[in-house]
């Protein structure tokens, strides 16, 4: 074991998970088939909307291979579909894996066969008669709650699923004093998640009527608890494991209709049952994210101070509640809307409403890149309205440095912040001021050339459980972990978190080691499988793994490392006030050589012959750890992009961002995430949107149409820089990152292009700005 | 995961391959297979029987004699690109092979696949069409030769019938100060062409351009010559306004696409645009 | 119906009667129990597949196990030799060049064949190169730098180059 003077929290330490997974190693669901496994496809209804008269399986049951074939009459044992949230008046209905009175999205599914190839399944699905009747269909939300539009849910008798309002001072005041009112429609588009691995399950049944199940989750302790409760299964009878898991970006955040159907599958038939996405089938199956339109009007002085807020918005939940869909556009949404700024007043109100579209639910960022466009793009708005620089109108209104803990309008808590600091550092490496020189040098190439900030305030590591409560979030919002140090000095870690790409073996290897005085390379960490698991895990969403997750096994690490020196102590016939601890050695102070070393003093712990009275022995921790409150990380990103006007392509330039995630673990990942999500949030403002057509056919429903962010589609290399403002909410000072660079990207590319814009006159345009949008809009202005 | 079984034949030679062509019933030809096998795994092709061309190495071949290039029905999309010849005599194929789908696609897909398969975004026909090129086929009755310009009938739909294989393209040669381009504005997702333009212009003696043909893929059910736009740039000194000419002109005459990537409207506003840059690249290089 | 292959896998040579319709990355994954090459969609888009095929980058899901009757694979699992890492894999992890590692394997082999084409290839010839190979997870950054870093490296050691380059 090497032990070392150097803090590892901070350094670029290479990922430990590499190894196998560039060598083609790393095992994914889809690699698992047990012996004897039999396989499931899903019969999915054309139709956006239609009765079911009459399902007719004989024909299917005869083909070759086929195990059984099962309608939702037949599978209504799997229990329903999970929605773990509780919003005042929240309509609910009852979600079953397979629609059995009518469909409501196209890919719902209306049954399920089972056969024993894949392919004998798939080939047998085409052979289920299904008599639909098609009923009327309606695919955008605000249609969706006209009169006479078509009920999805006959038992809800609407499609209103919530209203949720939030207010906060006074609204009409604060309008009614302002100087100037800007108004605009904000909408943020249907995007489809598109993680590279699709979904998969391989439920094999074991002795004694128990189940193993492994499957794509970034929640494999939820997949246990639903699994057990809903089938009658004892919690122990069911082993969940979530193997490496190829990206999620919150698809893979539910409780999926197939994990439900394959585990009763494989209990009922008592053979190992399997089943992998197709990729078109998964973009009709796997959860969407976004699909908002707001209308929003944002009051302020002349000198741009802002004055209020108001927001009215529908939010599109697709045809059912899905795990966390009713969460996404209002708790995760509504609060962190006024960003970085003081706003006086604020009076928002989302509506949720059903159509007959794939359910919506979180999807990077879930709620709060939602959040930032509108107030980012709202700014830029105001600074045009008013004749005022971006940056400057965002200082005007920035929760100044020396007011946090900051209480926002909305009641949120910001724990800390210094917004300046990340502005000032992006517009310098952005060269902010030279670039009125870079316009006219891109227009004298026939380019129209613009620059857009994004300010964002994020809310992350979710969530204290009392406030989760609070907000309709039916779980607490701990997270759990477990340290075992084995006689021979060994370190074991498990986490209740769920990676799937964030590289917590590495990161929380770092935390432990520096606890320890080791090296991260004498810590092995292990998550994903409930049994294994220290207790219930909550997993891996909204940028709460660290901040909640690594806090965790930080606690459990302390909780040892005190052992330890009482232990040393003890060795050392010292004081334990006397004690101190370094370099993986405890010795007495002042005294540096005499002294216990880390693997003595656990080997004592074991032999428990020589340990302070009344001390359990062994050299293990569990610890749950529940947040006093939410992270809120923050920075400035600016992009500047160059249209071509004789085709409407917008092309991003230069892209440099500073970022404030508290204190970082390893730079290396928290860079990595940054360029993830830049780039996945540039693809919602330029590439990416799901298209429904009339009869809600989703028209983008493959690779071949819809447009995810290849290589070349950014030319240059993303900037970053970082100022470090811990986090008093937990003693490492760390906040969370997996989601900044996707909130922060989306406004500040449509910022720019609509800087670029305003040279020919347009001042408004959709997401994504694809070519055709963005010449028809310069078309729209010539005429 | 292809759902339907199939026979599948792979003839050594060109003869043993029409002869099991005319011999089967629904069967498919299979060359590189990037257009074939992406249809058959989604179930929308269903062929009986697959005859695999690729062990037929003569179709592969690059050759030149006297006036004609001749480039295999084989010939991936990599070899055309990277081929020197081609490069040289003919960049605006060279051009067109180069942005084909993606490395891989290009690594595997072919020339003759591709033009016999006639996907209105194919990006190479448009090149075959500007160069006049002479398309090779061989059915029972043996040899005969189709004019690029009758071979393209609509989409998925060529002048091959039913029992003939593509095995040959022949580009003849081109003369002297003649200059050739292809520019594409690709689909985003598919990288197939929304608009892709061929144009080969020659220079006379004088400097005024004594030939130009100009070819249109993407923009229309199949790929067709922008005759107006030829005319307006023939006998012109390939000057600004002359070009601008050609570009205005080429926006009419054929029945835009459309789709979620680009509407009619906006297509026919690229083909003008495409057929600009185009121009401008294949003077530059008429020298 | 089905045919009797014979493929030379990672060096080593695998007979076997296949069903005609199986395809090559079926073939490796569900036969040759060659779990590394990944499948990501159905399209023939996402890159994830990708093989070395006669030392050319090639979508294995575009591509009947049949086809490669007689021809020389290589998949992710024949890039290290000896335990000894191919400067793309080690070049990777350097530069961090992989998250949830899906693509990995896909990106690893299409920047294989590309650097055997082009030793030098600059940062945009990269890129261009990658179109087909879908990744979420990294913004591609640290992939383009990965493989710059691998040329280098291959570039600094030309016997290791040149007997990585085709195998």
């Amino acid at each position: 074991m090497t032990a070392t003077q150097t803090p590892y929290i901070g350094q670029r330490v290479q990922r430990k998970e590499d190894p196998k997974l560039i060598r083609g190693e790393g095992t994914y669901t889809d690699d698992v088939t047990p012996a004897g496994t039999v396989y499931m496809a899903l019969v999915r209804s054309p139709h956006a909307h239609a009765r079911i008269r009459k399902i007719d399986t004989s024909r299917a049951k005869r083909a070759p291979g086929v195990v059984t074939v099962l309608t939702g009459a037949d599978t209504a044992a799997t229990g329903p579909l999970p929605c773990f949230i509780t919003l005042p008046d929240l309509k609910t209905t009852k979600h079953f894996p397979l629609a059995s009175d009518k469909a409501r999205y196209a890919g719902d599914g209306v049954a399920v066969v089972v056969a024993d190839s894949r392919r004998a399944a798939r080939s047998a699905a085409a052979l289920v008669d299904v008599e639909y009747e098609p009923l009327p269909v309606v695919t955008d939300a605000r249609a969706a709650t006209k009169p006479g539009a078509p009920i999805l849910h006959d038992d809800i008798g609407t499609n209103v699923a919530y209203v949720y309002p939030v207010k906060g001072g006074d609204i009409d005041k604060a309008f009614r004093e302002a100087d100037v009112v800007v108004k605009h429609t904000v909408k943020n588009q249907r995007l489809i998640p598109n993680a590279i691995e699709p979904r998969s399950i391989v439920v094999r049944p074991d002795e004694g009527g128990a189940l193993t199940i492994w499957t794509t989750t970034q929640i494999p302790h939820f997949v246990q608890l639903i699994t057990s409760l809903n089938l009658g299964l004892s919690q122990n009878k069911v082993r969940v494991i979530a193997p490496e898991v190829g990206g999620g970006f919150g698809s893979k955040l539910n409780v999926y209709a197939e994990e439900l159907l394959a585990a009763w599958l494989a209990k009922t038939l008592g053979k190992p049952v399997k089943w992998t996405e197709e990729r078109r089938e998964g973009y009709l199956a796997t959860i969407h994210g976004r699909d908002i339109v707001e209308d929003v009007e944002l009051a302020a002085k002349k000198d741009g101070t802002i004055t209020g807020l108001r927001i009215r918005g529908t939010a599109n939940l697709g045809a059912y509640l899905q795990a966390f869909t009713p969460v996404i556009e209002t708790v995760l949404h509504i609060f962190i809307v006024p960003g970085a700024y003081r706003i006086p007043a604020f009076d928002c109100e989302i509506v949720g409403v059903h159509t007959n579209t794939t359910p919506t639910d979180a999807y990077r960022g879930a709620g709060r890149p939602e959040a930032t466009y509108l107030i980012e793009t709202s700014m830029n708005l105001l600074a045009r309205e008013l004749g005022m620089d971006q940056a400057e109108i965002r200082r005007k209104n920035f929760v100044p440095k020396d007011a946090f803990p900051y209480t926002t309008i909305t009641t949120l808590a910001y724990d800390s912040g210094n917004y300046d600091g990340t502005l000032d550092r992006a517009l310098a490496m952005a060269d902010y001021a030279g670039f009125p020189k870079r316009r006219d040098e891109a227009k004298a190439r026939g380019k129209l050339r613009g620059i857009g900030l994004s300010s964002y305030v994020e809310i992350c590591g979710l969530a204290p459980s009392k406030a989760n409560h609070a907000l309709g979030v039916g779980w607490g919002g701990y997270e759990s972990a477990r340290i075992r140090v084995h006689p021979t000095g060994a370190v074991q870690v498990w986490t209740g978190t769920s990676p799937h790409g964030q590289g917590h073996e590495t990161s929380w290897s770092q935390i432990v080691a520096d606890a320890f005085g080791i090296s991260p390379d004498d810590v092995e960490v292990r998550h994903g499988d409930t049994l294994e698991a220290p207790g219930m895990g909550v997993g891996t969403f909204g940028s709460r793994s660290l901040a909640v997750g690594g806090v965790a096994v930080h606690k459990a690490a302390e909780k040892l490392r005190e052992k330890i020196r009482l232990i040393g102590a003890h060795m050392l016939e010292a004081s334990p006030d006397d004690v101190v601890f370094e370099g993986g050695k405890v010795h007495v102070k002042g005294v540096p050589e005499r002294a216990k070393a880390f693997g003595e003093i656990v080997f004592q712990s074991y032999l428990a012959f020589n340990i302070p009275d009344g001390m359990e022995p062994g050299m293990d921790s569990t610890v749950y750890y529940d947040p006093s409150n939410f992270t809120f990380p923050f920075g400035t990103h600016i992009a500047e992009v160059e249209i071509d006007p004789d085709t409407g392509t917008t092309q991003v330039v230069s892209y440099s961002a500073c970022d404030d995630c508290g204190v970082q673990i390893n730079p290396m990942i928290v860079e990595g995430q940054l360029h993830g999500g830049i780039v996945q949030g540039i693809g919602q403002a330029l590439y990416e949107g799901a298209v429904y057509d009339e009869n809600g056919q989703l028209v983008s429903g493959s690779m071949m149409e819809y447009d995810v962010p290849k290589a070349a589609d950014l030319p240059i290399r993303i900037q970053l820089d970082h100022t470090t403002t811990p986090s008093p909410v937990n003693p490492l000072g760390v906040k969370g990152i997996g989601e900044a660079g996707t909130i922060a990207s989306t406004p500040a590319v449509v910022n720019a292009a609509l800087d670029a814009l305003a040279a020919v006159g347009v001042t408004h345009i959709d997401m994504p700005l694809t070519p055709e949008r963005v010449w028809a809009a310069i078309q729209g202005v010539k005429r | 995961m292809i759902s339907h079984d199939f026979d599948y034949q792979r003839p050594s030679s060109v003869q043993e391959a029409v002869k099991a062509l005319a011999s089967t019933k629904d069967a498919k030809i299979l060359a590189g297979g990037h257009s074939l096998l992406p249809l058959m795994k989604i179930g929308l092709a269903q062929p009986t029987t697959l005859i695999d061309i690729g062990a037929i190495a003569s179709l592969r071949e690059i050759r030149t004699s006297g006036n004609t290039t001749s480039i295999g029905a084989l010939a991936t999309h990599d070899a055309v690109a990277s081929d020197a010849t081609v490069r040289r005599s003919f960049a605006a194929l060279s051009d067109a092979a180069a942005v084909v789908g993606d490395l891989q696609v290009r690594t595997r897909g072919t020339l003759g696949g591709s033009l016999a398969h006639a996907d209105p975004g194919a990006d190479e026909q448009a090149a075959v069409l500007a160069f006049d090129a002479t398309l090779v086929a061989v059915g029972p009755k043996g040899e005969r030769t189709i004019k690029a310009g009758d071979f393209f009938k609509g989409t998925f739909e060529t002048a091959l019938a039913a029992d003939e294989i593509l095995t040959e393209i022949r580009l003849p040669g081109q003369p002297g100060r003649t200059g050739s381009a292809y520019v594409a504005f690709a689909h985003p997702a598919s990288g197939f062409a929304i608009v892709g333009v061929a144009a080969v212009v020659t220079r006379g003696g004088d400097g005024s351009i004594t030939r130009a043909a100009i070819a249109v893929t993407g923009a229309a059910a199949s790929p067709f010559r922008a005759t107006a736009a030829e005319k307006a740039l023939s006998g012109s000194k390939g000057d600004p306004a002359a070009i601008e000419r050609a570009a205005a002109a080429s926006r009419t005459g054929f029945t835009a696409l459309a789709d979620l990537a680009a509407s009619n409207t906006f297509r026919t506003h690229l083909v003008g645009v495409f057929v600009r840059r185009a121009i401008d690249r294949a003077l530059e290089r008429a020298t | 119906m089905r045919r009797a292959i014979t493929v030379v896998v990672n060096g080593t040579k695998q007979s076997r009667d296949v069903e005609v319709s199986q395809l090559l990355v079926e073939f490796l994954r569900d036969t040759l129990q060659l779990t590394g090459t990944h499948v990501g969609c159905d399209t023939s888009q996402c890159g994830a597949c990708t093989i070395l095929v006669d030392g050319k980058a090639t979508k294995a899901c575009t591509m009947l196990a049949v086809q490669a009757d007689g021809a020389q694979v290589t998949t992710i699992e024949g890039m290290a030799r000896n335990g000894e890492l191919h400067p793309l894999q080690a070049a990777f992890t350097k530069e961090h060049a992989l998250q949830c590692g899906f693509c990995t394997p896909g990106m690893i082999m299409t920047a294989a064949d590309l650097l055997a084409r082009k030793p030098r290839a600059t940062e945009d010839e990269i890129r261009h190169a990658l179109e087909g190979n879908l990744c979420r997870c990294t913004g591609y950054q640290n992939i383009v730098s990965a493989v710059k870093r691998a040329a280098d490296d291959m570039a600094a050691t030309p016997a290791r180059a040149t007997t990585e380059a085709r195998r």
